[in-house]
């Protein structure tokens, strides 16, 4: 099975898309000629034609906003809004329009769109190219919010995102866009080509949307995670020696609540890892679900690892950044309660 | 010599406040008649000054006059005279009936009843506009149930949205009337985004978009005007200038710019001021930019010059803001009037005529709220179900919704 960097598996999840559907367009700053700034959609633009993939003007609100209006035509857009922290300007586009067509007009008019955005740290991005907003999706009542952590995955998933007949956000963890990063900055990443998640096939296949993958099976201490973290928690656990059960979500909504559950009550423990700030993140939904459902089979507090509650900052990325060791500190708590 | 001393902070103020004598002198009109009528394929740098214009064709003896006369027949002018009143009667029986607590809201087109009832019969089937909440003219032209207005406006069990909007913020994919929103701006792009998708797609279709003179500061105003004159996108662009966002007079949007449509032009858009109340005006020079947008020669930005005679919605009372006459003194009138005079003038109208359809009119009207009004209003008889109100966020409902709607015991 041929395999395929995270940025050659969601180019490709979108070349299969546009080959079999017309009405997938996509769009976006860069996207165009030049295919990108992260060369996502490098090649489209030849392949497909203007028409189908296009540079957008420096206006997130007109791209999101313009996207909706193609939709509600009987397009399904995907747009790429440049960095997640570029977001702000359509969020009420995505938020108040997008999220709610479908409902307010009871079906007259749907949303069909994808909106990819590059997300999380580790680059060296400082404030405003390093952000993981996707607790402020997942608080919207009509959208779905999908963040992959691998090839495989991505493609499966961007595939499922353009097929749904709802609005999706699709977060891109920018950091694995090359290999799958643990956190551990300062040793060479593993390329995906070395990584059997790397393995992407060939034409059409989708990864559906609210199933969470088990990617390490353990019986000590259960670890919900997705994206980047999903690869801090596995170092955590290998490095601590801990028998943890890592679970990706994959989707953050809708959420595989079941899997989740049916770890938890296994494992009687609960570590919550993110990379987006602590307050009212998606850890602390995470952590009451795990109350409600799994209160008698809880033998510790539920813990949760998170980026500090203070812009991402720039030379101190990674005292920002929570790192496997501050995961493998919480392991080790967990188990010691 | 400039004046370097201390800095002055500017806050524009309308020409006169309640207790003042209501003055438009600032409003300049063009003679009607008197803007000329280029073809649709016009270099836009040569057209500039009509941003600054007004195009009229009703004159003050009610004669159809000047190069953008001529259009329509009597008939069609009857039925277009029919239309606004019957939009006028509907908006006084249902701002009443929101007096009367049977629903929570409304809003009124008093005054500017010819924008939207003209504009929809320059459109073709298929067309979509994408409206603010002062464009219901856009429905009653197309023949689409009055009844069925009521029923949303009522939130009752026959309500097409299921209660789940406010009162007045309709949807008709059938009748190219796209969701509104009830945020301001919002729909400005997406109609321009429709109207992309229509171009992308190599179809006959184009949209309209609709907003008013306070939300042309909102920036997806100014995010449609980029990318329709970028993508040359098959769209109208309306501004409904009726001098009033709610208690804000029109400058403090407008600022220097001296007109809206002239916020069209550094984009290279050929932008038009018409006569907003002028049923003759405004159908002519919509037609011609759908037309534009029809023959691939991109948007056109059409500025409505009218004034809105009534509140804003039935929250507000405009005594506080402007003085009580002004409408009165609102130099281009009454659109009802107007188009009433003129067909009088050509022999097919007259007062008794009128006076007969003003009550026919009424008798309709009051059969619809009839019938409506059997289906429930907002406090009384049959609602949407607590049930219905989980449905639709998603087209399949997520396991954390259905645990949601179980908790509710629905």
């Amino acid at each position: 099975m041929p395999r395929r960097t995270m940025i050659e598996a969601i180019r490709d999840a979108m070349d299969v898309s546009m080959g079999r559907d017309d009405k997938v367009v996509v769009f976006g700053e860069d996207v165009g000629f030049f295919g990108g700034v992260f060369r996502v959609t490098h090649g489209l633009q030849a392949k497909y034609g203007k028409s189908r993939c296009f540079d957008a003007p420096i206006n997130e609100s007109g791209i999101v906003g313009s996207a909706i209006g193609m939709a509600a035509y009987g397009l399904k857009p995907c747009v790429e809004i440049q960095f997640a922290d570029y977001m702000y300007p359509a969020y009420d586009q995505l938020t108040q329009e997008a999220a709610r067509l479908r409902y307010r007009s009871n079906g007259d008019f749907t949303c069909p769109i994808v909106v990819r955005m590059p997300t999380g740290g580790g680059i060296f991005g400082g404030q405003t190219h390093s952000q993981s907003p996707e607790a402020l999706f997942t608080h919207v009542s009509g959208l779905k919010t999908v963040v992959p952590s691998n090839p495989h995955d991505a493609k499966g998933l961007l595939i499922a995102a353009i097929e749904d007949p709802d609005p999706v956000i699709f977060l891109e963890p920018k950091r694995l866009y090359n290999g799958p990063f643990d956190g551990h900055h300062d040793r060479p990443i593993t390329p995906w080509s070395k990584h059997e998640l790397g393995e992407v096939a060939d034409g059409h296949y989708t990864v559906p949307l609210g199933k969470a993958a088990i990617r390490r099976a353990g019986s000590a201490v259960t670890v919900l995670a997705y994206g980047t973290m999903v690869y801090v928690a596995q170092a955590a656990a290998e490095e601590t020696g801990i028998d943890a059960e890592i679970i990706d979500l994959r989707t953050l909504l809708p959420l595989d609540l079941d899997t989740i559950v049916a770890s938890v009550k296994k494992t009687g423990r609960c570590v919550i890892v993110h990379e987006a700030t602590l307050t009212s993140g998606f850890g602390a939904e995470l952590s009451a679900l795990v109350q409600e459902n799994c209160f008698y089979h809880l033998e510790a507090p539920v813990a949760r690892v998170a980026g500090w509650d203070t812009p991402y900052p720039h030379a101190q990325e990674w005292d920002y950044f929570p790192g496997p060791a501050r995961v493998g500190r919480a392991l080790l708590e967990t188990l010691a309660a | 010599m400039a004046d370097a001393g201390m800095l002055r902070f500017h806050v524009p103020e309308p020409e006169v406040r309640p207790g003042g004598t209501p003055d438009f002198s600032n409003v300049t009109i063009a003679e009607a008649g008197s803007v000329p009528r280029p073809d649709i394929d016009v270099d836009p740098r040569t057209i500039r000054d009509m941003a600054f214009s007004i195009i009229r064709v009703l004159n003050r003896n009610g004669e159809a006059v000047g190069p953008w006369a001529g259009l329509l027949s009597s008939d069609e002018l009857l039925e277009g005279l029919r239309h606004m009143m019957t939009l006028r009667t509907f908006d006084a029986r249902m701002q009443m009936a929101q007096r009367q607590g049977k629903t929570s809201f409304y809003m009124q087109h008093l005054g500017e009843e010819a924008v939207s009832c003209a504009f929809r019969k320059a459109l073709s089937p298929g067309d979509m506009n994408f409206p603010t909440y002062r464009q219901a003219g856009l429905l009653i032209a197309d023949g689409y149930p009055m009844v069925t207005m009521m029923n949303q406006i009522y939130s009752n069990e026959a309500d097409p949205l299921k209660g789940r909007q406010l009162p007045i913020m309709y949807s008709s994919k059938e009748h190219g009337f796209f969701s509104i929103s009830g945020n301001l701006a919002t729909q400005y792009i997406q109609a321009v985004g429709w109207a992309m998708a229509s171009a992308i797609s190599n179809d006959s279709k184009i949209a309209a978009a609709w907003i008013g003179d306070g939300s042309t500061a909102e920036s997806d105003f100014h995010s449609a005007l980029v990318f329709a004159s970028t993508y040359k996108a098959p769209v109208v662009l309306n501004v409904v200038n009726n001098q009033w966002a709610i208690s804000t007079f029109q400058g403090i949007a407008r600022g220097g710019s001296g007109t809206f449509a002239a916020r069209g032009l550094g984009f290279g858009i050929p932008s038009l001021r018409v006569d907003g109340n002028d049923y003759l005006a405004v159908h002519a020079v919509a037609k011609w930019a759908a037309e534009r947008a029809r023959n691939n020669l991109g948007p056109t930005l059409v500025e409505y010059v009218t004034y809105r005679a009534g509140a804003h919605s039935s929250s507000d009372d405009p005594s506080a803001y402007r003085p009580k006459t002004e409408s009165d003194a609102w130099p281009l009138g009454d659109p009802v009037m107007r188009l009433k005079n003129h067909l009088i003038g050509l022999g097919v109208w007259s007062d008794e005529r009128h006076a007969q359809a003003e009550a026919e009119i009424l008798d309709t009207v009051i059969a619809a709220q009839k019938e409506a009004e059997s289906h429930g209003t907002l406090h009384a008889g049959g609602k949407p179900s607590t049930r219905e109100m989980f449905e639709g966020v998603f087209a399949e409902m997520p396991a954390h919704l259905r645990r949601q709607r179980q908790q509710a015991g629905v």
